[in-house]
């Protein structure tokens, strides 16, 4: 029974060489589809190349139908699978600072150590970027502790939020990714075609 | 490169047009790459297979909170201690906070990543930058927008991959809050640093 170092098959160092191996496949997969290239993720904000909401919806696609069929199939206890934590608040100041953030360097935390280790000085420069960041978020944290512990959830799923069944909303997120990429291969063609006039201007 | 990825290349390679010359050298570079489906699919198998085998995702930028604590325990180990935030990372005091899973994912993908790219033919010592801004602005921008990121991670306690993947595939209301608000924040912000990218 899944999850399997929750019920004890493997020990904390080997932990730690199962995170190093699912590490490398992880930064494998990214630096594939082109995520350590700050150009490519920086045309996800102007319609040109959409290929960050392509590689992310696949990818939670991908992992949430397979932790849905092996629950269901008896082989994983979703019980024992970590849930993020919701803080309403402090999740969606901290989502429109990280996104700013996110337009302006063009790489987010992870792709950043993809494109430093391919030698990208932006990618180097970002990652510097981010240790600053987190730095001055400890060093407010005392100031800062009473909104980042507000309005706290806990473990709470959009099953229970919505009041549908598990199944139910699988079915809508693979329906609004479908539509997602319908509209992104729309956009990028789109994007194709010759400049208008209006925009030559620019 | 495999087979089938050699055809996704052949195929996108077809699909791309070249309207001017710096375009056509973009383009080139970019078709490259494999299909974001294909290599979205990659990583919800390996965050699947993350899951099944530790009952947790993928993550990043609490690995940059782990090296940021053991600076700072390293440099003034008593402010350290008697800071909230840093004392979670540091525990009892037993365990250097960088003995970490985050931190050991992230050594891991810093030696995927370049595997990959060396592999690929594309590791090299250059800045990813738009055609009209220097390449000390771009890095300039570089920190700052990743400060930005680094503080907006530690609110929300996660980013794109430890919200944005694992919390998506784990329908957690949080984190799809996360997800949306920081598309916001970036679809607001990106007219203004129209000058940069495009």
């Amino acid at each position: 029974m899944a999850p399997f170092y929750e019920f004890g098959r493997f020990g904390d160092g080997t932990s730690l060489i199962v995170a190093i191996l699912l590490g490398v496949a992880f930064g494998w997969f990214l630096e594939r589809g082109g995520m350590g290239n700050a150009r490519k993720l920086a045309g996800q904000f102007y319609f040109t190349d959409l290929s960050v909401l392509k590689l992310m919806f696949s990818a939670i696609l991908t992992a949430m139908l397979g932790l849905f069929w092996l629950s269901w199939a008896g082989l994983l206890d979703l019980s024992r699978v970590y849930v993020p934590e919701t803080f309403i608040v402090p999740q969606v100041a901290g989502g429109v600072v990280f996104g700013a953030g996110f337009a302006m360097g063009g790489l987010c935390p992870g792709t950043s150590c993809v494109a430093a280790a391919t030698g990208r000085q932006d990618g180097l420069a970002l990652v510097g970027g981010l240790l600053a960041g987190v730095f001055v978020y400890g060093e407010a944290f005392p100031l800062i502790q009473s909104f980042v512990d507000a309005t706290a959830r806990g473990a709470w799923t959009l099953p229970q939020a919505l009041g549908l069944s598990y199944g139910t909303v699988v079915g809508m997120i693979v329906a609004a990714a479908l539509g997602a990429f319908a509209g992104a291969e729309w956009l990028e063609r789109r994007a194709e075609r010759p400049a208008e006039p209006r925009e030559a201007f620019q | 490169m495999s087979d089938a990825a050699r055809a996704i290349d052949g195929a996108a390679l077809g699909a791309t047009t070249a309207a001017s010359v710096p375009r056509a050298r973009v383009r080139r570079e970019a078709a490259t790459y494999a299909s974001p489906y294909v290599a979205g699919v990659g990583i919800g198998l390996v965050l699947l297979l993350s899951f099944v085998l530790m009952g947790r995702g993928l993550g990043a930028s609490g690995a940059f909170s782990s090296v940021v604590t053991a600076a700072v325990d390293a440099a003034a180990p008593s402010h350290a201690a008697g800071n909230a935030y840093y004392a979670r990372y540091l525990g009892d005091g037993t365990v250097s906070p960088l003995r970490d899973w985050l931190v050991f994912e992230i050594i891991g993908v810093v030696i995927g990543g370049l595997a990959s790219a060396v592999l690929a033919g594309r590791a090299r010592w250059t800045t990813e930058r738009g055609p009209r801004i220097t390449n000390r602005r771009r890095l300039v921008n570089a920190f700052v927008g990743g400060a930005a990121m680094g503080l907006g991670a530690r609110l929300a306690r996660g980013c794109t991959s430890g919200l944005g993947l694992t919390g998506g595939a784990t329908l957690s209301v949080g984190s799809w809050l996360f997800v949306l608000a920081a598309f916001a924040g970036a679809y607001a912000a990106a007219p203004f640093l129209r000058r940069a990218w495009r």
